[in-house]
């Protein structure tokens, strides 16, 4: 059954937001052509979800309005906690609403550029024009990328330029405290020839239930000799549809990290994609994931080869409880050409009751025979013998238990740069897993 | 004094029947060596005691100042006062080997007694430049990656760091290079004293050069067999077990015949 709705935003709606944002006309065209073509385009498929009755497309309201913060002490408490107090380099949004953004002066003359996404698509239209939904997501693929495109409410746009070294990392924060609002949010990070940057963003919900939907993108483009390490911790309340894609695009020398802490309480599709479009660019992923209650998810991994020497790493540790239900799809793909390619891929999975469930399915697609390629993948429970010798120890056995599963999904907990955010992630797995 | 006594333990893993009546008494002041040919079950001995889940006693008692261990949970177990230093100690990712020893010291402490960073970081310093580890593998992963060698040490490191009143080990100098035997012997002398015991399980009278036993026990068939002092385990180095089995009319030592 397929739930082909003919949506509740019209042309003329799309129009006007359009231009209370004061977009430039290129930008209304896009917008409205995606609208158009979100009515026909099919949903994505995911690999072994089945999708077609999940609400992707009604939401109780398009844009809403939040407050803004003049200084980081009028950030809700839970907020705080995840900015350090040096943090200089800052976008925060509140729902749709662009709340607070800094950045440092030093960052400011070397011409970086960190600003809501609204800001960019007018005063950086060259820069957006060149990266905005080309190479890496394109707004015709399917209905939800074209939805994306078509009703993009928020966001935030980060460019580094040439040669530029951000140090210190970057921090995003969407907070979402408003049980109606729909984020259609777009991350656009570009880090220009030898340049570096790390991007780090939270999602948090500070309510407990939502009724809109939850469509992200991000784009990550490392030009020639790049390097940007993306970190991401999503903790959006049940009730959300969440559809978030994020891609990036590494050419020659480049290199684009990912760590991503996926702790929704919603239903989540999750598509990760890196292309290696470069010779001897590298793409790590990094992605641990808690699921409970009912919660269905998909995590799709992908990493594309089309450079020479190109290296790509995908890790993938769930622990699923409850009847929570996940698929981990692992793909590593080697084009024709991609000589000396390395995709390797890890997917494991732990079952914390005899209700939940996990599928783990690492898939390698080579094309080229000069290559070298490795998957491995489990499904099981803690294992007893780690229990016997914890325990064996003097350490009790919830404890014992909770030593392992933060230890299964450390390898994102401890690359996050920004100390607020990774004590966060681990606060937020010690709730999901109790 | 404490004493941890051991009766008629009869144990199985899965159907088959392994030990048969173990019969010991180990106090606090006393080191003593189980020795004995493979199969003879040493090992399911030392994991029995501990917990271990594969392995199910199916009657006798073991008992700590007589408190009966067999009730108690393997956490229980080890903080009554007993020490299991494994023959293959499990690899546990993303927990670091400090915090795992903190963990460990901590579950023996009262909430709000936990001991303090700055003490725990000193004692572990001075625990492992005796036993020659990198200080850096305190920072490494529980096990991951260690070397035989290394894993052995690293058991041995806990059982410093824990200081309980009864450590039995299996095997620890199996597959020990010399120097390593010495500093493993080495951290384990360190330990003897009035207020701790040991059994120590070995294939080898290599060990016991280093460590010396006031009792050496021989195992066969599931059960202690023959029990003297240190000249016990020297006569076994030199003779084999030949004798033994000729004196008991033992054909064949391993579990599963009978005498």
């Amino acid at each position: 059954m397929t739930v082909e709705t003919n949506l509740k935003v019209t042309e003329q709606d799309v129009r006007s937001f359009s231009a209370s944002k004061s977009e430039p006309e290129e930008f209304t065209n896009l917008r409205v052509q995606a609208l158009a073509a979100a009515e026909v385009l099919p949903l994505p498929k995911p690999d072994k979800t089945k999708i077609t009755s999940w609400n992707f497309t009604e939401f109780p309201v398009h844009s809403t309005e939040s407050s803004t913060y003049s200084s980081l002490t009028e950030l809700p408490e839970e907020v705080k906690s995840l900015v350090d107090l040096e943090q200089k380099n800052l976008y925060i949004q509140h729902n749709n609403t662009p709340a607070y953004a800094s950045l440092s002066e030093d960052l400011k003359a070397k011409g970086v550029i960190l600003t809501d996404i609204f800001t960019a698509i007018r005063d950086h239209a060259d820069l957006v024009g060149k990266y905005f939904m080309k190479d890496a997501v394109k707004a015709e693929e399917h209905k939800l990328t074209a939805l994306h495109a078509a009703l993009l409410n928020g966001g935030v746009f980060l460019y580094v330029p040439k040669n530029v070294v951000v140090e210190e990392p970057v921090q995003v924060i969407f907070i979402h405290d408003d049980e109606n609002a729909s984020l259609f949010n777009h991350a656009l990070v570009v880090a220009d020839t030898s340049s570096q940057v790390t991007y780090v963003e939270t999602y948090i919900s500070t309510v407990p239930h939502a009724n809109g939907l939850a469509n992200i993108v991000s784009e990550v483009i490392a030009e020639d000799n790049a390097q940007v390490t993306y970190g991401a911790v999503d903790v959006l309340a049940e009730g959300f549809t969440t559809y978030v894609n994020r891609r990036g695009v590494a050419k020659r020398d480049s290199r684009i990290e990912w760590a991503l802490g996926m702790m929704n309480d919603s239903d989540t599709i999750s598509e990760n994609t890196t292309f290696l479009i470069g010779d001897n660019s590298v793409g790590d992923t990094k992605t641990v994931v808690v699921g409970r209650g009912s919660q269905k998810q998909n995590f799709t991994t992908k990493v594309i080869h089309w450079g020479k020497n190109s290296d790509g790493q995908i890790l993938k540790h769930g622990v699923m409880k409850d009847s929570a239900s996940a698929i981990f799809n692992g793909i590593g793909k080697i084009e024709h050409g991609a000589t000396k390619a390395n995709a390797e891929q890890e997917s494991r999975v732990l079952m914390l009751s005899p209700k939940a469930r996990g599928d783990a399915n690492p898939i390698l697609l080579i094309d080229e025979d000069d290559v070298t390629a490795g998957h491995a993948a489990s499904v099981g429970r803690v294992d007893p013998l780690q229990l016997f010798y914890l325990m064996s120890r003097g350490i009790s056995k919830q404890e014992a238990e909770r030593l392992v599963i933060h230890g299964f999904l450390a390898p994102v907990v401890r690359v996050l740069p920004i100390e607020g955010v990774k004590k966060q992630l681990t606060e937020v797995i010690e709730r999901k897993v109790r | 004094m404490s004493t941890l006594v051991i009766k008629d333990l009869h144990v199985k893993i899965e159907d088959k029947e392994i030990l048969k009546g173990v019969n010991l008494t180990i106090n606090t002041g006393e080191i003593h060596a189980i020795m004995g040919p493979n199969g003879t079950g040493k090992s399911t001995l030392a994991s029995a005691i501990m917990g271990h889940p594969k392995y199910e006693v199916t009657s006798g008692s073991v008992t700590l100042d007589g408190e009966d261990v067999l009730e108690m949970e393997v956490d229980e177990r080890a903080r009554a006062g007993l020490f299991l230093g494994m023959q293959y100690p499990s690899e546990i990712s993303g927990v670091t080997n400090a915090d795992f020893m903190r963990s460990a010291i901590n579950a023996r402490r009262e909430e709000g007694e936990e001991i303090s960073l700055m003490k725990f970081i000193r004692e572990l310093d001075s625990k492992m430049e005796t036993l020659d580890m990198d200080q850096e593998m305190a920072q490494r992963y529980l096990n991951e990656g260690f070397s035989g060698g290394e894993k052995k040490r690293n058991e041995i490191l806990q059982l410093m760091m824990i200081k309980p009143t009864f450590a039995i080990l299996d095997e620890i100098d199996s597959g020990l290079d010399i120097d390593a035997l010495k500093v493993v012997s080495e951290g384990i002398n360190q330990m003897k004293g009035e207020s701790f015991g040991c059994l120590i399980i070995t294939h080898y009278q290599r060990l016991l050069n280093y460590i010396t036993p006031d009792h050496v026990h021989v195992m066969m068939q599931g059960r202690v067999v023959k029990s003297g002092g240190k000249d016990l385990a020297l006569k076994l180095e030199a003779e084999g077990y030949d004798w033994i089995k000729t004196e008991l009319g033992i054909e064949d030592e391993t579990v599963g015949q009978e005498a």
